[in-house]
């Protein structure tokens, strides 16, 4: 026995150098990502503690007293804070409004760019349809305005000269929420379709060519074939979009959000930016922003292991 | 003969229908163009009209009292020149960092013999599906001494995991056979990465060079919150305050932001000018980016 362990030893100890000699080039060239995985990544994960602390300006992380009830103090802050509830509100609302109008849209729009036939026309109603991905939402916010402001506004000036009233697209809190999804929907129903296409470019021919001779037509064909041959990425999309219900950018609301909707417009990532970043209520906003990673983070393992028991793919 | 004739009829008729059923797709296809486009061209037209039309909001999406003014005085205004310099230096550097390390990232994961390559996908892993948020990051750029620093607006967000996903699954279809005849002629894996791997990846560079370069030219929420100097805004951050006159800005077309008329045509050509370049930019790279959205959905 002792004897078969002085021979391992250094047996592993040669492969080691041996090994390091090959591929030590390609640890160093993994360096630098990984450190900046560390340092832009895991770093902050240790500022998460302030969620549990009294954050005072002067002090180190380490140092500052822990908060009261347990360290629980600001999560029950926050479930107190009338302007945190509505954010809240807003934002399960805007994600599930985004994910009933938007989620279809691309699968709709795929299917149609599936029928067409004329391949030229084809590319350039996609070059076109991919668009309004390309721009920012500060330029979508001025598309906005440009369509819909009370006065001038293309949409608005449309309606009154066909004799209605003006309709307050961005100054009433319905009406807000309908504009915001629409230019959610304008903004991504193209983008979106790349990936069922490329789905559907995967399904065996021979399936429509058997469909045709049995004489099945044109809608057929695109429930029977079409749609269960996608199902697999619609499945898989779908948990992501419910495993961000809770999560979502700062820039979109940020930007389409203004003073007279602000009941409805403000999210988590906005009140976050509001009272943490400009109100300086660093512990409050750490203990909101935990709260969002990790209910969200709940959402998307729930939902990957609701499709697995379905018997579909999950994401991983 | 009752038979095939019937059969004839048939199939005419069914010919007849599907060649009216084409006709509108392409209809409905002509209308959701139109709906992508009218925005654009609405804000165009408004761009390139004069204020007394617009004043009495008689423009559409065809420009009436046709002129350049909106344009001239944009292109006077040094403060939205610089930040327009500014944003295009930024992109650029952005682009060519992000895509080093990119490459840097992705390359080293396909070989299967690396060890520890199991702990760093699970590393690269948990920083998609969890990120501290907001305040931890930004009191984090506080203590690197980022917040103000133009670094701030390149290096926290220069390699996106996603993208080095589509990458790798690039680098995944690049035979194997082509590596390991490389090594047995003694070259580095360093010299590997250069001499084959980047060449022959061109679209994929492209797509993610078009990825990083529109997430750079198009994002202000970062700048919004770590940059308090105004003369490192980047245009987007800087056309936000234009439209919702912020007065702080200064710009020197200021005055004109405040006139009724001229203030649409001036916000309009703002916008337009700063769109402009992403326009002419993606039509070309549809192929490679239609490749590097697919490739990122392609589970390994």
């Amino acid at each position: 026995m002792g004897k078969n362990t002085t021979v391992a030893v250094p047996k592993k100890k040669v492969n080691w150098k041996i090994y390091l000699k090959r591929y030590w080039q390609l640890y160093a060239l993994i360096a630098l990502p990984l450190i900046y995985l560390f340092i832009f990544r895991y770093m902050p994960m240790k500022n998460i503690l302030i969620a549990f602390k009294e954050y005072k300006l002067n002090m180190k992380l380490g140092d500052m007293p822990w908060a009261s009830n347990h360290g629980m103090k600001y999560f029950i802050k926050a479930f107190q804070t009338p302007d945190f509830i509505k954010a809240l509100r807003n934002t399960l609302m805007l994600n599930l409004l985004d994910l009933i109008a938007g989620f279809p849209a691309p699968i709709i729009f795929a299917l149609i760019l599936n029928e067409l036939c004329f391949k030229r026309f084809k590319k350039v109603v996609q070059t076109i349809a991919y668009m309004p991905h390309f721009l920012s939402w500060v330029i979508i916010y001025s598309l906005s305005l440009q369509l819909f402001a009370p006065n001038g506004g293309f949409i608005s000036e449309l309606i009154k000269a066909s004799g209605h009233e003006a309709i307050p697209f961005l100054g009433e809190a319905k009406h807000w929420v309908a504009t915001y999804v629409g230019m959610g929907v304008w903004q991504n129903f193209g983008w979106g379709s790349i990936i069922y296409l490329a789905a559907i470019a995967g399904i065996n021919t021979e399936l429509y060519e058997a469909a045709s001779v049995d004489g099945a037509g044109r809608f057929k064909k695109m429930w029977h074939i079409t749609l269960p041959g996608i199902k697999p990425t619609i499945v898989v999309l779908l948990i992501m979009n419910l495993g961000g219900i809770i999560g979502g950018g700062f820039e979109r609301p940020f930007a389409m959000a203004n003073p007279a909707v602000m009941n409805v417009a403000e999210v988590i990532a906005t009140f976050v930016y509001k009272v943490g970043i400009k109100g300086l209520k660093f512990s409050l906003t750490t203990a909101v922003g935990l709260f969002q990673s990790v209910v969200g983070l709940f959402f998307l393992l729930t939902a990957n292991w609701i499709s697995r028991k379905l018997g579909e793919r999950g994401i991983w | 003969m009752e038979f095939g004739r019937k059969e004839g009829e048939n199939m005419k008729v069914k010919s007849n229908r599907a060649k009216f059923g084409d006709w509108m797709f392409v209809l409905l296809c002509v209308f959701v163009a139109a709906i992508c486009l009218i925005p654009m061209l609405n804000l165009l037209a408004k761009s390139l009209s004069s204020t007394n039309y617009l004043i009495r909001h008689e423009v559409y999406i065809w420009p009436k009292g046709f002129n350049l003014d909106a344009y001239m005085k944009v292109l006077a205004d040094p403060k939205y020149l610089k930040a327009f310099a500014w944003t295009a230096f930024l992109t650029v550097i952005c682009t060519i960092i992000s895509l080093t390390m990119t490459a840097l990232c992705a390359y080293p994961l396909i070989f299967p013999g690396l060890k520890g390559k199991g702990i760093i996908n699970v590393m690269i892993t948990i920083t998609m599906f969890f990120n501290a948020g907001t305040i931890p990051n930004y009191l984090l750029m506080q203590q690197l001494h980022l917040l103000d620093n133009p670094l701030v607006l390149i290096i926290p967000s220069c390699l996106s995991i996603y993208n080095m996903i589509i990458m790798r699954s690039f680098f995944y279809g690049i035979p194997d056979s082509l590596r390991e005849s490389a090594e047995i002629d003694g070259a580095s894996f360093f010299t590997i990465l250069l001499k084959i791997y980047v060449p022959l990846s061109k679209p994929v560079f492209a797509s993610l060079a078009l990825f990083y370069a529109v997430g750079r030219w198009n994002g202000y929420g970062d700048a919004l919150m770590y940059i308090k100097n105004k003369d490192l805004y980047p245009l987007q951050l800087l056309i936000y305050n234009i439209l919702n006159n912020i007065n702080s800005v200064e710009v020197a077309t200021q005055e004109g932001f405040n006139t009724p008329g001229l203030s649409e045509s001036l916000k309009s050509a703002t916008v337009m000018f700063s769109t402009v370049p992403i326009l002419l930019i993606y039509p070309w790279l549809q192929k490679y980016f239609i490749a590097g959205v697919t490739m990122g959905a392609v589970k390994e």
